[in-house]
């Protein structure tokens, strides 16, 4: 699920930057603030672990194919989510350096993709309230599928919108995405599998590695919130894209958009005209329409058909950006109530 | 030799050629890093059917590999290694998009495949630039230089202790499956079951070798922060390397050389 | 003796599972003793030497080093007085390059920038390693590593050196110029080790370690000497010694 830099485009891969690095720095600031010293070294450790873990590839029972582990499930089981996606992505970064395996323009994608479903919504809303401390293997088992499932299947729509949004790749909407799910989701299977099976062994050998792991209280975002902003982030999504759709001579059947497909389109239009007067002020890429720019290239190719790069791009990307704030903001308001187990209490 | 033992032996060849001498070697890791990111951002911000305005982007890596003293062979193979992806991505390229955009005399090519070619070769450039990059400077290098760049502090030092505990790690896992295999003779691949066995214990060691080094740590004085003694420094010959591709960069972006070069060409011969 | 520089009163200490790993621990150690600590895996070792540096702490009974009571308020103190050298070099070089590693305790103390250099090389170039000082740790042989590991410790300067297993993974060269190197050395010694050879070149005294308790306690050359004691803790004499039992 590595993406590389040949695929995407500087706006997509500088936007997802921007959205990774942020993370990053939170995840910094409450590692730091969470001031357990022993973390340093073991995450450290732990993603060197990851990493060498990958090295290992095992087959697949039925189907013959080899596959390895992915590792943000476990990384938070044992770190919680903040330190695990430190170390996730430290181990992308690694990953991206010493093997290519990635892109560095393409790293914030991964890292949002490979990380950020797994650490912060496939882990904290499914694994741990599902398994919590639970000592049954069955619980566990089902748990680990799940969130391994969930986070794997956001993962790879994720990849699809960011390729689709930068326009390198002709892979239409509805094929990619049928391409994609489908092959995640055994992953996500697997990826489950594995995670519940490793949880199980450590809790059965040395059972106060998970007790003293999962202290923390990871994002507590209710259930309901997510699940609905989600919802309005994929529906504006799926919205903007069924633009492309529409320019597509074959055209997508999907009822179901066309028809909710127009009522998004309403409130997409407002927030992407918004977007778009945001981006030209801040203009976080210079010439962000490098279409426009005039190249002698050997023909400059027709602009895609019927819809202006600029703003659809814009909604997918304000789409993402309204999960995060979203999330963020859950956040905010979850910290008053929940009391904090960590040794510094914010005011 | 299993895929861990060949994966391992990968990164200390990687390791082995940051520790060079060239002049390039000994440039800030700063400089290189920005170059390089410079370079990728560039090569990148073309639209989907440029070819020939990509070609002199080639100089780049060439002349990392080159003034680096890199094993081109080495580096053009761990790209071809990883091309899987973008090629299973481009390749329905000319499949979709069959509108001809270019005629060469008799022959009409299709949107697909130039964009097919332009995906190979922004591929072959970036991919190039980054690992000759990272031979070059080496992990330890471009985690120092991040954190000059405000890149938050557990982070950078994660991915320090992570590149420092990679081979040890990987010597670990190396060893296991290795003894698995021996072991295992109907079976060759191994299954779910036994990775998970072996990941397991290797994950256990994993955690207590983090105990020790923990322990080692508060020996010296650990109190929670890690600080490193800096000795790096931008001088003349950085802000040069950094000023002079970046023009360099800029230049083959806003004019299509190649194509200049051709019109020079067909006119000549007219 | 005057002040003893570490002394033990009746130490022990239990596991947090209940196994009782040290009892009834007492001796006392003179500035610029050398003490061979002794014994079959499983005795103790390993959980004495801990208690040296503060990784462990009593379970009752006390310690102290240089007059200091080892107990969590003292350990900033106890910690710069004893330096450990850890069993597996790995686990005590994680800095990205040999000169960081060594710079990492003076670092951490608060040592100023134009002090570093020096105290680094000096440390690196009393233990043979200047020239690795550009080396990340996981690009350096089993006895580059140990030397650099020592030279981590020293750079601090500590008055007592601590040292679990330090032969152990040395190839015969690596081996004898550790032993001339610990000859050099000032410092109070105490090394747990399994080479009876080693500890006899380079301890005077012996402790021999058995089921948590200290079975003898003596000249290295006497404990060394008597077979039946050492068959006891299940040791063996060293190698240097023929059949009489005299080198």
């Amino acid at each position: 699920m590595h993406m590389a830099d040949a695929l995407i485009s500087p706006a997509v891969g500088g936007a997802m930057w921007a959205v990774s690095g942020g993370l990053i720095a939170y995840s910094a600031k409450k590692v730091r603030e969470e001031a357990d010293d022993r973390k340093v070294p073991l995450m450290g450790v732990l993603g060197a672990f990851i990493f060498a873990a990958q090295m290992i590839n095992f087959s697949i029972p039925a189907t013959g194919s080899s596959g390895h582990l992915g590792g943000g499930m476990i990384l938070s089981i044992l770190l919680g989510p903040y330190a695990g996606f430190l170390t996730l992505a430290s181990v992308l970064t690694i990953q991206a350096l010493f093997f290519a395996d990635g892109g560095l323009l393409a790293l914030g994608c991964n890292m949002l993709n490979m990380g950020f479903f797994t650490c912060f919504i496939a882990y904290p809303l499914i694994h741990r309230r599902i398994a919590g401390n639970s000592t049954d293997g069955k619980r566990i088992m089902t748990a680990a599928l799940l969130a391994g499932v969930a986070g794997l299947q956001l993962g790879a729509f994720a990849v699809v919108i960011e390729t689709l949004a930068s326009g390198i790749s002709e892979l239409p909407f509805r094929t990619f995405v049928l391409l994609m799910q489908p092959i995640h989701l055994a992953i996500g299977l697997v990826e489950g599998t594995v995670t519940a099976g490793i949880a199980t062994l450590v809790m059965n050998a040395r059972p106060e590695i998970l007790a003293t792991a999962g202290q923390e209280a990871p994002a507590g975002v209710s259930v309901k919130k997510t699940l609905l902003t989600f919802g309005a982030a994929a529906a504006l999504a799926a919205g903007a894209l069924s633009w492309f759709a529409s320019a597509d001579p074959d055209g997508l059947e999907w009822s179901m958009l066309k028809t909710s497909g127009k009522e998004e389109l309403e409130s997409g239009g407002r927030l992407h005209g918004l977007l778009d007067s945001v981006q030209k002020r801040t203009a976080f890429l210079p010439d962000y329409n490098f279409r426009k720019a005039e190249t002698a290239g050997p023909g400059a190719g027709q602009a895609w058909p019927a819809v202006d790069k600029g703003t659809s791009a814009a909604g997918l990307i304000g789409g993402l950006l309204t999960l995060l704030l979203a999330w963020i903001a859950g956040l905010a308001l979850r910290r008053r109530g929940v009391k904090s187990l960590s040794r510094y209490n914010r005011p | 030799m299993n895929s861990v033992a060949a994966k391992s032996f990968d990164l200390g060849t990687m390791d082995a050629l940051a520790a060079g001498n060239t002049p390039l070697h000994r440039l800030d890791a700063r400089a290189k890093l920005l170059a390089t990111i410079l370079f990728i951002v560039t090569v990148v911000s073309f639209e989907k059917y440029s070819v020939s305005a990509l070609m002199p982007f080639v100089l780049y890596p060439v002349f990392l590999i080159a003034a680096g003293d890199l094993p081109a062979g080495y580096i053009l193979k761990k790209a071809l290694w990883v091309s899987p992806f973008a090629l299973s991505v481009g390749i329905f390229n000319p499949l979709l998009d069959r509108r001809i955009i270019l005629n060469l005399g008799e022959f009409g090519i299709s949107g697909g495949w130039l964009s097919l070619t332009s995906i190979l070769i922004r591929f072959a450039l970036t991919v190039s630039a980054a690992l000759a990059l990272v031979a070059l400077t080496g992990v330890n290098a471009i985690c120092e230089a991040l954190m000059k760049w405000g890149v938050p502090r557990p982070f950078a030092v994660q991915l320090l202790f992570l590149n420092r505990f990679l081979s040890v790690l990987a010597g670990e896992a190396g060893r296991m499956t290795r003894a698995r295999a021996l072991r295992g003779f109907r079976k060759r691949k191994m299954g779910i079951g036994t990775f998970v066995q072996i990941a397991g214990h290797l994950l256990l060691r994993a955690v207590d070798r983090a105990e020790r080094v923990y322990r080692a740590m508060l020996c010296r004085g650990f109190d929670g922060r890690i600080r490193l003694a800096g000795d790096s420094h931008i001088g003349g010959r950085e802000v040069f390397f950094v000023t002079a591709w970046g023009a360099l960069f800029a230049l083959f972006r806003l004019t299509n050389l190649p194509v200049e070069l051709g019109y020079l060409l067909t006119r000549i011969i007219e | 003796m005057n002040r003893p520089i570490i002394e033990a009163k009746e130490l022990c200490y239990t596991y947090p599972d209940g196994t009782a790993a040290l009892k009834d621990i007492s001796f006392r150690i003179a500035q610029g003793g050398s003490v061979a600590l002794v014994g079959e895996n499983g005795a103790g070792k390993s959980s004495l030497l801990q208690h040296f540096t503060g990784c462990l702490l009593p379970s009752a009974g006390t310690l102290s080093i240089k007059g200091t009571m080892v107990e969590g308020k003292n350990l900033k103190a106890v910690r710069r007085a004893v330096g450990m050298l850890f069993q597996n070099p790995d686990d005590q070089l994680f800095m990205p390059t040999v000169f960081d590693d060594v710079a990492f305790g003076l670092l951490n103390t608060g040592t100023p920038e134009n002090e570093l250099e020096t105290r680094v090389m000096e440390a690196l170039g009393t233990v043979g390693a200047a020239h690795l000082r550009a080396r990340p740790p996981y690009r350096l042989s089993q006895g580059e590593k140990r030397a650099v590991a020592i030279a981590g410790v020293l750079a601090m300067g500590p008055d007592i050196l601590v040292m679990d297993e330090p032969t152990s993974g040395l190839d015969p060269g690596s081996r004898r110029r550790l032993i001339r190197l610990l000859k050099t050395f000032g410092h109070t010694k105490v090394i747990a080790t399994h080479d009876m050879d080693f500890a006899l070149e380079t301890c005077e005294r012996a402790m021999v370690i058995h089921r948590g308790r200290i079975s003898a306690d003596g000249p290295a050359r006497v404990i060394f000497s008597d077979k039946a004691l050492l068959e006891r803790a299940s040791l063996e004499p060293p190698r240097g010694y023929g059949p009489t039992g005299c080198p």
